[in-house]
C-alpha cells in the first residue's frame, strides 16, 4: 500500500496525499480490523459470543445517540444535551410505569411510559431546534441550557431518589435476547440502517448536508433549512430518549445523577471518529458507527490486557484527536 | 442615540446592571447577605470559576473554545497536592505547570495540526482527567499540612481572600492584555477574520498557541486553588466546569463567534451565576421556598435561556440597523 503510493509519486508530485486520503476514508475501518486481528492473536477468550455481547452492549447507548448527533452535526450544529435528556427519558418512564393509576395493568402501563418519555425526549429536542432556528443562536450555546438545566429537571422529577424496579415486560428492550441477539442491538442496527438510508436517499438528508455545507446557498436554493435544523435536534432528543430507556433498562434502576453523564463526548468522539466533518455538510453514519465500535474496541483491548481504565483514556484521546487530524490531512 | 448604540450598550453593561441588581436584592432581603463572612465565601470560591473563564474569554474570542478546562483543574489540583510537600512555591509550581502543559498540548494541535478546537480540547479532556487518576491513583491526594500551602486558599491579605487577590490580579493582566497590547488586539483579530489576520501578516498562529497555553496555565492555577481550598488533590472534580465557564462568559456578552469580546463582563459573568446560587441558598434559608440542588440547575438553565433570547434580540436589531 505504501509502495504503491510512493511509487505514482514518481509520476505525480501531489501522490502521497493519495495515502492520506486513502487512510482518512478508510483508516477507522483499517484500525477496527487490525484491532480485531491483534485481540485474536492476543486477548484470550476473544473469539467467544460473549466478548461479542458485551462489546456490542456496551456501545449500543453511545451509538444510538450517535446516529442522532451525526445528522445534527450534518447541519453544522452540535447537541451537548444529549446527556441529559437521556437522564429525562430515564427519570420519567419508571415514574410512570410504576405509577399506581394503571392498577394493575402492566402492558399499558409500560406502553404509556415508553411513548411519555420518549416523546418528552423529542420534545426538548424540538425545544434546541427551535432555539437554534428560530433564534439562531449557536448551537453550543443553545444546547448548553438544555445541558445544565436537564438534568435538574430530570432530578426534581425523581427528589434525586434513586428508582428501583423489576418489570420484565419493560425490561425487555435491555434485557431480551430474540434468537440470542439483546434486543437494543437489534434497535441500534435499525436506527443505523434507518438513518443511512434518509441520509443518502431521502430529501431530507440532501437538506441536511445542504445546510451543513453552505446554511445561505441551501436557503437561497430554496432549502427548508429551519425546519431541517428543528428535525434534526428533533430526531437527537428522540434518539437520547431510547437511549436513556435502554440504560435504565440494563441496570434495573434509573439514577437521575448518573444516566447519560458524559455521553454528549463519548458520541461526539464517535462521530469525529468516523469520518464525519465537524463543520458540518459531509457526514457517514456507518462511519460513526465504525467509530463508535473503534473506540470501544480499543477500550476492550486495553482493559482485557491488563492496562488500567485511566491510561484507556489517554490512548482513547490520542486515537481520536489522531484520527482527526488524518481527516483534516484529505482535506488540506 | 439610535439602537445599534443602544443594543450594543445593554449588551455590555446589560450584565453589570443584572450584577448590581441581584446584590442590592439580596442585600435588601437576607440580613447577612453583605457579611463579611458570606462575601469571603463566595469569592473564596468563585475565584476558581473566574480564572477557568478568564481562559476561556480569551480562547473564545479568537473564534476557539477550551473544552479541556475542567479536567485540567483537576489535574492542576493533584500536581498541586503531590509538590506541596516541597514547599508553597513547589504547589503552585506543580499545579500551574501541569495545565501549562495541557495547555502547550492544545495549542500545538490547535495551530500545528490544525485539529478544530473542539475535538483537540475534547481530546485533552479525556487525556487530562486519566492523567490525573493515574498520578492520584484514582482517590484524593491530601495536601502538606505543614508547608503553608493551604494559605493559598484559606490565607487573607488583608481583608481579601487569597483566591480572590489572584482573580483580581489576572484579570487586571488580561484587561491590559486585551486592550492595550498588539497581542490582545491579535486576539480580537484572529476572532473576528482568521485569513484576513493571517493576510495582514499578523502572527496568528503564535498568538492562537499562547491564548491555548495561558488557558492552560489558568485552569492548572484554578486546580492549586481547589487543592489549597479542599485540602486535596481531587482528580474527579471538575466535571462540567468548562461549560460553566463558557455559561460564564455567554453572559458576560462575548459571543462565541469571537472577534469581539471584554475580560470586566467576564467576570461580572461569573459572578453573576456564582451570586445567583448564593441568592438560591438563602432563599431556601428564608423558609418561603425550597428549592433543591436540582431546581437551582434549573434556575440556571433558565438563566442562560434568557440571557441568550436576550443577546439573540439585541444582536438581531443590531445587524438589522447597522
Amino acid at each position: 500500500m505504501i509502495d504503491a503510493a510512493s511509487s505514482r509519486s514518481d509520476s505525480r508530485p501531489a501522490a502521497s496525499f493519495d495515502l492520506f486520503g486513502f487512510l482518512a476514508r478508510y483508516g477507522t475501518l483499517i484500525a477496527l480490523l487490525l484491532l480485531i486481528v491483534f485481540n485474536l492473536f492476543f486477548t484470550r477468550n476473544f473469539a467467544t459470543l460473549q466478548t461479542l455481547n458485551v462489546n456490542l452492549t456496551q456501545v449500543c447507548t453511545i451509538v444510538i445517540v450517535a446516529t442522532g448527533m451525526t445528522l445534527v452535526i450534518a447541519t453544522g450544529g452540535i447537541d451537548l444535551s444529549v446527556g441529559s435528556i437521556m437522564a429525562i427519558a430515564g427519570a420519567l418512564a419508571p415514574l410512570i410505569f410504576l405509577s399506581p393509576v394503571f392498577g394493575g395493568n402492566v402492558a399499558l402501563a409500560v406502553a404509556v411510559g415508553m411513548a411519555a418519555a420518549i416523546l418528552a425526549a423529542t420534545l426538548c429536542g424540538l425545544f434546541n431546534g427551535w432555539l437554534v432556528a428560530q433564534f439562531r443562536i449557536q448551537p453550543i450555546v443553545a444546547t448548553l441550557i438544555l445541558f445544565i438545566a436537564g438534568r435538574g429537571i430530570a432530578q426534581a422529577m425523581t427528589n434525586s431518589n434513586l428508582q428501583v424496579f423489576r418489570v420484565p415486560e419493560f425490561q425487555w428492550i435491555g434485557l431480551g435476547r430474540p434468537l440470542g441477539i439483546p434486543v437494543q442491538v437489534i434497535i441500534m442496527v435499525a436506527l443505523v440502517i434507518i438513518a443511512a438510508w434518509m441520509l443518502r436517499r431521502t430529501r431530507f438528508g440532501r437538506s441536511i448536508l445542504a445546510t451543513g455545507g453552505n446554511e445561505r446557498a441551501a436557503e437561497l436554493a430554496g432549502i427548508a433549512v429551519k425546519r431541517t435544523k428543528l428535525a434534526v435536534y428533533a430526531i437527537s432528543g428522540f434518539c437520547a430518549g431510547i437511549a436513556g430507556l435502554v440504560v435504565i433498562a440494563i441496570n434495573s434502576a434509573s439514577d437521575a445523577n448518573l444516566v447519560g453523564l458524559g455521553m454528549e463526548l463519548d458520541a461526539i468522539a464517535a462521530v469525529a471518529v468516523g469520518g464525519t466533518l465537524l463543520v458540518g455538510g459531509r457526514a457517514t453514519i456507518l462511519g460513526t458507527l465504525l467509530g463508535a465500535l473503534t473506540i470501544q474496541l480499543v477500550r476492550y483491548t486495553l482493559l482485557a490486557n491488563g492496562v488500567p481504565d485511566a491510561a484507556a483514556l489517554i490512548v482513547k484521546a490520542a486515537i481520536i484527536a489522531f484520527a482527526v487530524w488524518l481527516q483534516q490531512q484529505r482535506r488540506a | 442615540m439610535n439602537r445599534a448604540q443602544y443594543a450594543r450598550l445593554v449588551g455590555t453593561y446589560g450584565v453589570l446592571i443584572a450584577l448590581a441588581a441581584l446584590i442590592l436584592f439580596g442585600w435588601w432581603r437576607y440580613d447577612n447577605f453583605l457579611s463579611a463572612f458570606n462575601v469571603t465565601t463566595v469569592v473564596r470560591y468563585n475565584a476558581m470559576f473566574a480564572l477557568i473563564a478568564l481562559g476561556m474569554c480569551f480562547v473564545i474570542m479568537t473564534g476557539g473554545i477550551d473544552l479541556s478546562v475542567g479536567s485540567t483543574a483537576a489535574l492542576g489540583s493533584v500536581a498541586a497536592a503531590m509538590a506541596s510537600h516541597y514547599g508553597m512555591a513547589a504547589g503552585i509550581g506543580g499545579g500551574v505547570g501541569a495545565g501549562l502543559l495541557v495547555g502547550f498540548v492544545n495549542g500545538l494541535l490547535v495551530t500545528r495540526a490544525n485539529i478544530m478546537p473542539f475535538i483537540a480540547t475534547l481530546s485533552t479532556l479525556l487525556a487530562a482527567s486519566g492523567a490525573a487518576l493515574l498520578l492520584s491513583k484514582q482517590t484524593s491526594v491530601p495536601i502538606s499540612p505543614t508547608s503553608g500551602f493551604m494559605l493559598v486558599g484559606h490565607g487573607m491579605l488583608w481583608i481579601i481572600p487569597v483566591p480572590a487577590a489572584i482573580a483580581i490580579i489576572a484579570y487586571l493582566l488580561g484587561a491590559i492584555l486585551l486592550n492595550y497590547t498588539s497581542t490582545g488586539r491579535t486576539v480580537l483579530a484572529i476572532g473576528g477574520g482568521e485569513d484576513a489576520s493571517r493576510l495582514m501578516g499578523l502572527p496568528v498562529a503564535r498568538v492562537t498557541f499562547l491564548v491555548y497555553l495561558a488557558s492552560g496555565g489558568l485552569a492548572g492555577m484554578a486546580g492549586v486553588l481547589l487543592a489549597a481550598l479542599g485540602f486535596a488533590g481531587q482528580p474527579t472534580e471538575g466535571v462540567g466546569w468548562e461549560l460553566f465557564a463558557i455559561a460564564a462568559v455567554v453572559v458576560g456578552g462575548t459571543l462565541l463567534t469571537g472577534g469581539s469580546g471584554s475580560v470586566l463582563t467576564t467576570l461580572a459573568g461569573v459572578l453573576l451565576l456564582g451570586i445567583l446560587f448564593n441568592v438560591l441558598n438563602f432563599e431556601n434559608g428564608k423558609g418561603w421556598i425550597s428549592l433543591s440542588a436540582a431546581w437551582q440547575s434549573v434556575v440556571r438553565g433558565l438563566f442562560l435561556l434568557a440571557v441568550v433570547l436576550l443577546q439573540a434580540r439585541l444582536t438581531r436589531q443590531h445587524t438589522r440597523s447597522a
